[in-house]
């Protein structure tokens, strides 16, 4: 019933004053079977300049409505700490935990043996590898536990034995690394020699990687608890109710929560660029203005989500589950930590269509791929529908008491 | 002058309710209720909790369809397109709205006078609920008193017409609740038009030009203040209690009293002239051998009115 309302007394807001007395034309069907009104409109029983000293002052509820929203966020240092030192904070520990470590060394057994020094002298000479001379029995619980990748044995005459497990990946190259420091010793003349260009660069390591996923995934927190959280407090103390006891205009608020959240965007995505910047040297390839727009569009798309995913719940907790429970499998298929192609193809239509899965794809193909605002029309054109539809969602599903 | 303008406006009803029902499931909250109330008139629905006058305030803010009835506020019917020209017309206080703790009184005044086309400077309604010094005080730091008074500046930010108060002084301190009295009061002088409800017979006694009071959803009794406690037919109320049994037949037929009602112990007669029924009533007790436990008298008040038609005291719910 409240939208009948809000939608309706907007629309015959502007032409007040020609509204015909007592409301009779704008009666809904069925107005017309009840009795007519016993008394005329009543006017206001005294001028209006008496009532108050000026009537000049004039602020527009949209902007006082985001002021406020905007004042709401700063006083909440609780909420500060979440938008802005949260994903610095993940950011940092991740690049350390995955950082680049240097080139890794394969592990190999060498089994006691009287030929065991001069195949430990072989390995040597190859700076990759790590070499542990053990006795067969320990070397065999090595190899099972996987201490070592490859077990080199050479007990009797002829040919080294090589024991490994091939369908492991660091068993494999660590045979490969065996065998080929084996055969150099043995003399081998290399037919085709190539030289080997070893520096990593940014823009394909991890934490390249990483960094558009935690801008995307921060996009998403702040967007959707931006919204949430004071649009439930709101209703729980009853100030919805409240407010629109005035002639507040319901989409005024609604826009509100989202421009303030705007507001904000730039410092919190500039926290986390910057901060990969300055301590992973990351860059940004691609297109600057592709970059501002895809989280603009992504942080309205997410603000739209967070208020449809409020619009009827009536308490803090009720929104906190339906938070989680709209959040985690973005979490989990939309390749903020890992790739979202690692999912199976007949999963592939769903984890591709979820915003965040979006926004961190095209913010990985501008900041590591150099692509370009033409490069990603199509996803800006979808997290864009994504906003719409739930905006129009929420401003028709709302509940204000 | 044109004819229009010369119609009384006394002749207009500011608020008009016929036959309003507003039912939740099974229940009937509000139960076939009529209701006119003047402009500049201050009108007070009067009753315990649960008689169904927040549900009432709360349809003729437009804040709840009714599911029967006719309602109409300044002439003017809810949900006929005409919501946002009325609501720039209504204060609106109601019972338990929470503003939020982290904002200014300044910035909360503010806010509220963004929503009006017209009305007093923010500062001049901060001024007159007599808040200038907490101007910038957060919400969170301001007394019951003071938050009430806030809350009733943004119900005058835009100087409405019609003034709906919902309980707006349950809870506070004596002085607090005056200075909310004294703001109803200027409204009034102003020519407002004022609805509001209380469970508080003093406060519906001093603020009201005329009362409804409810019970179970429908109005029991209506009129000013005075005609209400006339209905009792005696202005006096002594109340007593004795150590032991006392029938009330023994003192309902005492010289002067008009009533006799027994209550957990407690015997209260409503009486025309004290000076005559008391020594009747401490001649009646000594004759029976039974000694007085304990004696009060009072002028009649609503809430006595709210019993001799109710059997029931206001606090009991």
């Amino acid at each position: 019933m409240n939208d009948v309302t809000g939608e309706a007394g907007r629309a015959a807001r502007e032409p007040a004053e020609a509204a015909p007395r007592a409301g009779a034309p704008f009666a809904p069907p069925g107005a017309a079977e009840r009795s007519a009104p016993p008394h005329a409109e009543v006017p206001s029983p005294r001028p209006r300049a008496a009532a108050g000293s000026t009537q000049g002052w004039k602020s527009s509820p949209l902007w006082n409505l985001t002021r406020m929203r905007m004042l709401g966020f700063l006083r909440e240092p609780e909420a500060v700490f979440w938008v802005f030192a949260f994903p610095v904070l993940m950011a940092l520990a991740l690049g350390i935990a995955f950082r680049s470590q240097g080139p890794q060394k394969s592990r190999i057994g060498i089994e006691q043996g009287p030929r065991a020094a001069a195949i430990a002298a072989a390995l040597r000479r190859s700076p990759d590898l790590e070499l542990f001379t053990l006795a067969p029995e320990a070397a065999r619980v090595a190899l099972r536990r996987g201490r070592i990748g490859v077990l080199v044995r050479a007990a009797d005459p002829g040919p080294p034995t090589l024991t490994y497990d091939p369908s492991r990946p660091e068993t494999r190259l660590a045979y490969l690394a065996a065998l080929d420091a084996l055969e150099r010793a043995a003399g081998r003349i290399d037919p085709l020699p190539v030289r080997a260009d070893t520096q990593p660069r940014p823009g394909s390591r991890y934490i390249d990687f990483l960094i558009p996923g935690l801008i995307g995934l921060n996009l998403l927190g702040t967007g959707m608890w931006g919204v949430g959280f004071p649009v439930a407090t709101a209703r729980q103390q009853k100030l919805l109710k409240r407010l629109i006891a005035t002639p507040m205009r319901r989409r005024d608020y609604l826009l509100s929560l989202m421009l303030a959240r705007l507001v904000w965007l730039a410092f919190e995505v500039a926290a986390v660029l910057g901060f990969g910047i300055a301590v992973f040297g990351t860059i940004v390839r691609g297109s600057w203005l592709a970059f501002g727009l895809v989280t603009l569009i992504g942080a309205l798309a997410f603000s739209s989500l967070g208020l449809l995913v409020v619009s009827r719940a009536r308490t803090v907790e009720a929104v906190s589950g339906l938070m989680n429970v709209v959040m985690l499998p973005m979490w989990l298929l939309s390749g903020s930590f890992f790739s979202s192609e690692r999912f199976p193809a007949f999963m592939q239509p769903l984890v591709q269509a979820l915003p965040l899965t979006i926004v961190n794809n095209a913010l990985r193909a501008i900041m590591n791929e150099s692509a370009t605002l033409a490069a990603v029309a199509v996803p800006l054109a979808v997290l864009g529908v994504w906003g719409i539809v739930c905006f129009a969602l929420a401003l028709r599903l709302f509940r204000w008491e | 002058m044109p004819a229009a303008l010369t119609i009384p406006t006394a002749a207009r009803p500011a608020l008009y309710v016929r036959g309003l029902v507003k039912r939740y499931g099974q229940l009937a909250a509000v139960d076939g209720l009529d209701l006119e109330v003047m402009p500049g008139e201050c009108f007070g629905l009067l009753g315990p909790n649960g008689a169904g006058k927040t549900t009432t305030i709360e349809i003729l803010e437009g804040l709840m369809p009714a599911s029967a009835g006719e309602v109409e506020v300044l002439g003017i019917r809810w949900r006929e397109g005409r919501d946002l020209e009325l609501r720039e017309r209504l204060g609106i206080q109601l019972q338990e709205t929470k503003l939020s703790d982290k904002f200014s009184v300044q910035e909360t005044v503010e806010l509220f006078r963004s929503f009006y086309a017209r009305g007093p400077l923010p500062d001049e309604v901060i001024r007159r609920v007599a808040l200038e010094e907490k101007r910038k005080t957060w919400v969170v730091k301001l007394s019951g008193g003071q938050r009430q008074r806030l809350s009733l500046a943004c119900a005058l930010v835009n100087a409405p017409d019609v003034l709906f108060l919902d309980e707006p002084t349950t809870g506070l301190d004596p002085q607090s609740r005056r200075q909310v009295w004294e703001l109803v009061d200027d409204f009034r002088r102003q020519g407002g038009t004022t609805l509001l409800t209380t469970h508080y017979m003093d406060e519906a006694e001093r603020l009201c030009d005329r009362v409804a009071i409810m019970d179970h959803g429908k109005i029991i009794a209506l009129g000013t203040p005075a005609e209400l406690i006339a209905t009792l037919g005696a202005e006096h109320v002594v109340e007593f209690a004795v150590e032991g049994e006392l029938e009330l037949a023994a003192v309902e037929r005492l010289p002067g009293v008009s009533q006799a009602r027994s209550e957990a112990g407690r015997i209260s007669l409503i009486v025309r002239e004290p000076h005559v029924s008391i020594p009747a009533l401490l001649d009646e007790l000594s004759r029976r051998r039974t000694p007085l436990a304990r004696l009060t008298t009072h002028h009649a008040t609503l809430e006595d009115v709210f019993v001799s038609l109710t059997g029931r005291t206001l606090r009991d719910e």
